[in-house]
């Protein structure tokens, strides 16, 4: 192959150059096939990953023993902003920004959507390729892009962003209030224009292909409930996306232009401004018009993803199949009628509190029906415990404890003490953060061998698989009881409060098993980056799975199907069929005379 | 250092752990085992491992829920509090329920239903009158959760009548400032404008308008004399033209505000909001009296705060440009929960909710509610925004109530009560 230089890619160092190659750049660059595209998100995400973790883990340590030193956050954060390691509390405040920001929109939106959307939408629905493969490939560059100023933000004077990954203003408008809302504020909120723009692009491609590349026979009732997740969360961020985008736009002319959208009457550092007119409130209404269906936009892929693969493993087809679709379509429908119950304490009219109390809880019924029917579907089955399998149970777990505390904080009366303290923490921590990081690593084992050709290793995988169960809720557990106790989030410590001196303990045991589930990913980078290079190498159907990506050959190519593209004659859960020689009937296997559909 | 060697030690027992498996790896490879055969011993393995922690994860719940039961917020210090933390208690039950039978049904299934050679699993693709079940069911039990929801919601948030004790709360970086509204019972005007070193709330009175342009007058003199007498860099005299513009445009907007105070003083007289603030209290300090209905009125200064009194169950944000309200009714003194939590140090605490900036995390006022007395003679000793020339403050009333810690023991008992109740 010739002369091999390290990569000059930062995004994912292990593609190797190579210079005599031309085809180099067109084919692990600047590709435009979904595959790699897909490959390319998972490893940027992953890295992104990386660096939101060792925040926590960076503010936690803070947490559990305030005001001590750590030669750990001196080394990653030097004598500016951890003087003898002991972490600046402006800093603080930015680290548990950024690590939402990362966490919520480059992990589990860009990350998660941009890997399983991108590579199985295309396989599953039987297409060549995305409609627009130059779209999206633009769509991973400006993913890309976004993530390089999102860290570059790190090193400017004033730090990064510091006012909350909700960016609410004032805070997030005046430079003087606190000194990240300067030049790190601004990256803030260029690196967020431009991941909506790519997150635009990816959505509408992934739409359009899903309705109009779809193989013969495969019909909207056939395909995989994958498939029904990504479309929908899609059209999600294509209708609540912009929203962002505009928010974000006012706020950086409020920043730079003088106008006041979102600013009035405000007296600060001596000096009495001239805004008046606009209202905070505005930024908060705009911003959870996006930040409620986001929720579901992270959270509905990895649903998908756990459908398919508890299906499988399961042997048995997903029970309620139109029952799963539509509690998809009622959650994404609903998730644009309750944004207002972020904001029950704001002063907003009580009245449409009410409003929002209602159609919140309403999500409660499609959510309760999803699980309902993922037990039944493990009642009676034969389960294979592949370490997807594992994730994809844990993440019912998850979604049952986290979903439940969900009815809690829906409540605006029992909302008003207990809003942004702990609990809600906790709450969203577990059903958004740990479902869908649940849901993303069920999909890496399971979709690993399609992706790279080679299988990671299993016992690793159960390793990873219960230490990273038991520290999430180790981790996310206790933090109930902290918020209950009345201990506010987003604070850099609370010894100035003797009331929570009785659960303080708590954050020491958060810290340590913080520390565990942090430490447990280190089995799965290794598996992951051994795996892509020395793994063993796969067969076409490792899972004995019905659908389509596993008809393609192991080896990737373009067009996906080296042949004529394959027809589909039954939906993807003939597993355990009665009357059928195998527990699997792939989706192109023709209906026999007298066989009932499903 | 050490840290970086716990680090160290960890990642060497990572890779340790990985090299294992890749002994197994290879060992199995020879046996020709492929990787994505699960072997029966480890179908067993983890189909046990869900029972194993099913049972920790139940013996973690209840030992947090045991030994951090009684080291929550203790019994409600206000009215509507007490209404709420029933509220709280009746979801508890329901998510208990749904808590355990949906876990444990979870879990049980996960672990008895491993693969095993030769056993199919029941082809069950669906069943409408289950998924009727399960859709009405919830539907039903979030109904009732929603309606007494949204009962108490209401109750809390009426904006009340009758009689009740006006304060206002004003949040700024970083600390609390308590207005009340003095001898009149009526909160004067404000406006941003007119803050200053003895002006932090911005009170608008003739007075304060008038120290205010003196000041902006004195700094525009003071500019235009060095702009007349300086030699100055280009950058500089632009910035102190800049400034000017400011000034002047800073003038213009209370010079507006003066009209209008005087209109609105000609059209009202005494009842004018602007004839409201120099008897006006602004204290660092926070009293409510005892079972009295209390209006919080809470603003901000600069960013968003949120006023939050987790002993009272009550939570609003503090909003720069509007004013926000809370309604609430102290029930337990402070002495009274003193010997409720067995803490004689104990007091209610105000404490900022919303990220703020640097020191948000210790951006607190104390609460004191006492008897109505004490509350009374505590009010007379504080001294009005601007005392009024040549009066002398009253002294103040010495006939302190003697019955006062009688009634805090009582009150403490009934407290005790309705802890127990619950």
């Amino acid at each position: 192959m010739g002369a091999v230089t390290t990569a000059a890619n930062p995004g994912h160092a292990h593609h190797e150059e190579h210079h005599h190659e031309e085809s180099f750049v067109s084919k692990y660059i600047f590709s435009h096939d979904h595959k790699m595209i897909s490959k390319q998100f998972l490893v940027t995400a992953v890295f992104m990953a990386c660096v939101a973790v060792m925040m926590s883990i960076l503010f936690r340590l803070q947490l559990a023993w305030p005001g001590e030193g750590f030669a750990i956050t001196n080394f990653f954060l030097g004598d500016k902003w951890a003087p003898e390691g002991v972490l600046n509390p402006n800093m603080y405040l930015a680290l548990v920004t950024i690590h939402g920001t990362i966490m919520v929109f480059f992990v589990l939106t860009g990350g998660l959507s941009g890997t399983f959307s991108n590579l199985l939408i295309p396989l599953q629905v039987g297409a060549r390729d995305m409609a627009s493969g130059f779209i999206n490939m633009l769509s991973y560059w400006f993913f890309f892009l976004s993530s390089v100023l999102m860290l570059a933000s790190l090193f400017v004077e004033g730090g990064p962003a510091s006012s909350g990954w909700t960016v609410y203003p004032p805070l997030s408008a005046l430079p003087q209030a606190i000194p990240g809302s300067g030049a790190g504020m601004t990256l803030w909120l260029l690196s967020m224009a431009i991941f909506i723009a790519s997150s635009l692009m990816g959505g509408l491609n992934y739409v359009v292909t899903v309705l109009n590349l779809r193989t013969k026979g495969m019909k909207m009732t056939r395909l995989p409930l994958t498939i029904w997740a990504f479309l929908i969360t899609a059209v999600l961020g294509i209708l609540s996306f912009p929203v962002l985008l505009s928010a974000a736009l006012l706020l950086l002319m409020d920043r730079s232009m003088g106008t006041s959208f979102y600013l009035s009457d405000i007296h600060i550092a001596g000096e009495a401004l001239e805004q008046t007119g606009g209202s905070p409130i505005l930024f908060q209404h705009l911003f959870w018009f996006l930040g409620h269906p986001e929720v579901y936009i992270v959270l509905l892929p990895a649903l998908g993803i756990t459908s398919e693969i508890i299906a499988t493993n399961a042997r048995k087809p997903i029970f309620g199949y139109r029952a799963m679709i539509g509690s998809i379509l009622a959650i994404g429908f609903l998730s644009f009628i309750v944004w207002g119950h972020h904001m029950f304490v704001t002063g907003m009219n009580p009245f449409l509190g009410s409003v929002f109390v209602f159609t919140t809880l309403l999500i409660a019924i499609p959510s309760a029906v999803k699980v309902f029917n993922y037990i039944t579907t493990l009642w009676r089955g034969n389960l294979v415990m592949t370490p997807a399998m594992l994730f994809s149970i844990g993440l019912v777990a998850t979604f049952i404890a986290g979903g439940l505390t969900g009815i809690i904080l829906a409540d605006s009366a029992l909302d008003i003490n207990v809003h942004d303290t702990y609990f809600v923490v906790a709450h969203f921590h577990i059903v958004m953060g740990m479902s869908a990081i649940f849901g993303m690593f069920a999909g890496i084992y399971h979709w690993f061998p399609k992706m790279y050709g080679r299988m990671m290793n299993t016992r690793l995988g159960y390793a990873h698989f219960w230490l990273t169960f038991i520290s999430a809720f180790g981790v996310f557990f206790p933090m109930h009881y902290i918020g209950l106790a009345g201990a506010p989030r987003r604070y850099y410590e609370y010894s100035s409060f003797p009331f929570l001196d009785s659960v303080m303990d708590l954050n020491v045991l958060v810290t340590v098993f913080a520390i565990i589930g942090g430490m447990a990913q280190l089995i799965w980078i290794y598996n992951f980056f051994y795996s892509i290079f020395r793994g063993p190498k796969a067969v076409q159907n490792p899972w004995k799975s019905n659908t389509l990506e596993w008809t393609t050959p192991v080896e990737h190519v373009h067009g996906n199907w080296p042949g004529p593209l394959p027809v589909v004659y039954r939906w993807p859960y003939d597993y355990s069929k009665p009357g059928k020689e195998h527990d699997y009937v792939p989706q192109t296997v023709p209906i026999e005379d007298g066989e009932e559909e499903h | 250092m050490t840290n970086i060697l716990i680090v160290l030690a960890l990642v060497l027992g990572v890779l340790a752990i990985a090299q294992l498996a890749r002994v197994y790896e290879l060992t199995s490879r020879l046996r020709g085992k492929r990787e994505e055969d699960i072997s029966p011993g480890d179908n067993r393995l983890n189909a046990a491992l869900w029972w194993v922690f099913m049972v920790v994860y139940y013996i973690f719940f209840f030992w947090l829920f045991f030994r951090y039961r009684d080291r929550m917020l203790p019994i409600s210090g206000s009215e509507h509090g007490e209404a709420l933390d029933k509220l709280l208690n009746f979801n508890w039950i329901i998510l208990f329920i749904a808590f355990f039978l949906t876990n444990t049904l979870l879990f049980w299934f996960a672990g008895k239903y491993y693969f095993r050679q030769g056993r199919r699993a029941f082809y069950y693709p669906h069943n409408n009158k289950l998924e009727l079940l399960w859709t009405v069911v919830p539907a039903a039990v979030l109904a009732v959760i929603i309606i007494y929801g949204l009962r108490t919601w209401n109750e809390i948030t009426e904006p009340g009548t009758g009689d009740m004790e006006v304060v206002e709360l004003y949040a700024k970086q970083f600390d609390w400032t308590a207005r009340y509204p003095g001898k009149d019972g009526m909160l004067g005007a404000t406006d941003f404008r007119l803050i200053n070193g003895t002006n932090p709330l911005g009170v608008v009175t003739r007075e304060t308008v008038a120290t205010r342009m003196q000041e902006l007058a004195d700094e525009l003199a003071e500019i235009e004399e060095r702009l007349a007498n300086e030699v100055l860099p280009d950058d500089q005299v632009a910035e102190l033209h800049d400034r000017t513009a400011y000034l002047q445009r800073m003038r213009g907007r209370i010079t507006d505000l003066r009209t209008e105070m005087e209109q609105d003083i000609a059209e009202k007289g005494e009842a004018s909001p602007y004839l409201a603030g120099a008897d006006d209290l602004v204290i660092k300090e926070f009293h409510l009296p005892l079972r009295k209905e209390a209006k919080l009125l809470i603003r901000s200064r600069d960013v968003i705060h949120s006023m939050y009194l987790p002993h009272m169950r009550a939570q609003m944000n503090a909003v720069p440009g509007m004013t926000t309200t809370f309604r609430m009714r102290p029930t337990v003194s402070t002495d009274s929960m003193r010997i409720v939590t067995g803490n004689p140090e104990f007091n209610y605490v105000l404490l900022c909710n919303k990220i703020c900036g640097a020191s948000h995390y210790n951006m607190q006022m104390d609460l004191v509610v006492e008897s109505q007395e004490a509350y009374d003679q505590w009010m007379a000793g504080q001294t009005p925004f601007q005392a009024p020339a040549g009066a002398e403050e009253a002294p103040a009333d010495e006939a302190a109530p003697a019955t006062e810690e009688g009634t805090a023991t009582e009150e403490a008992a009934d407290a005790m009560a309705a802890m127990n109740e619950n």
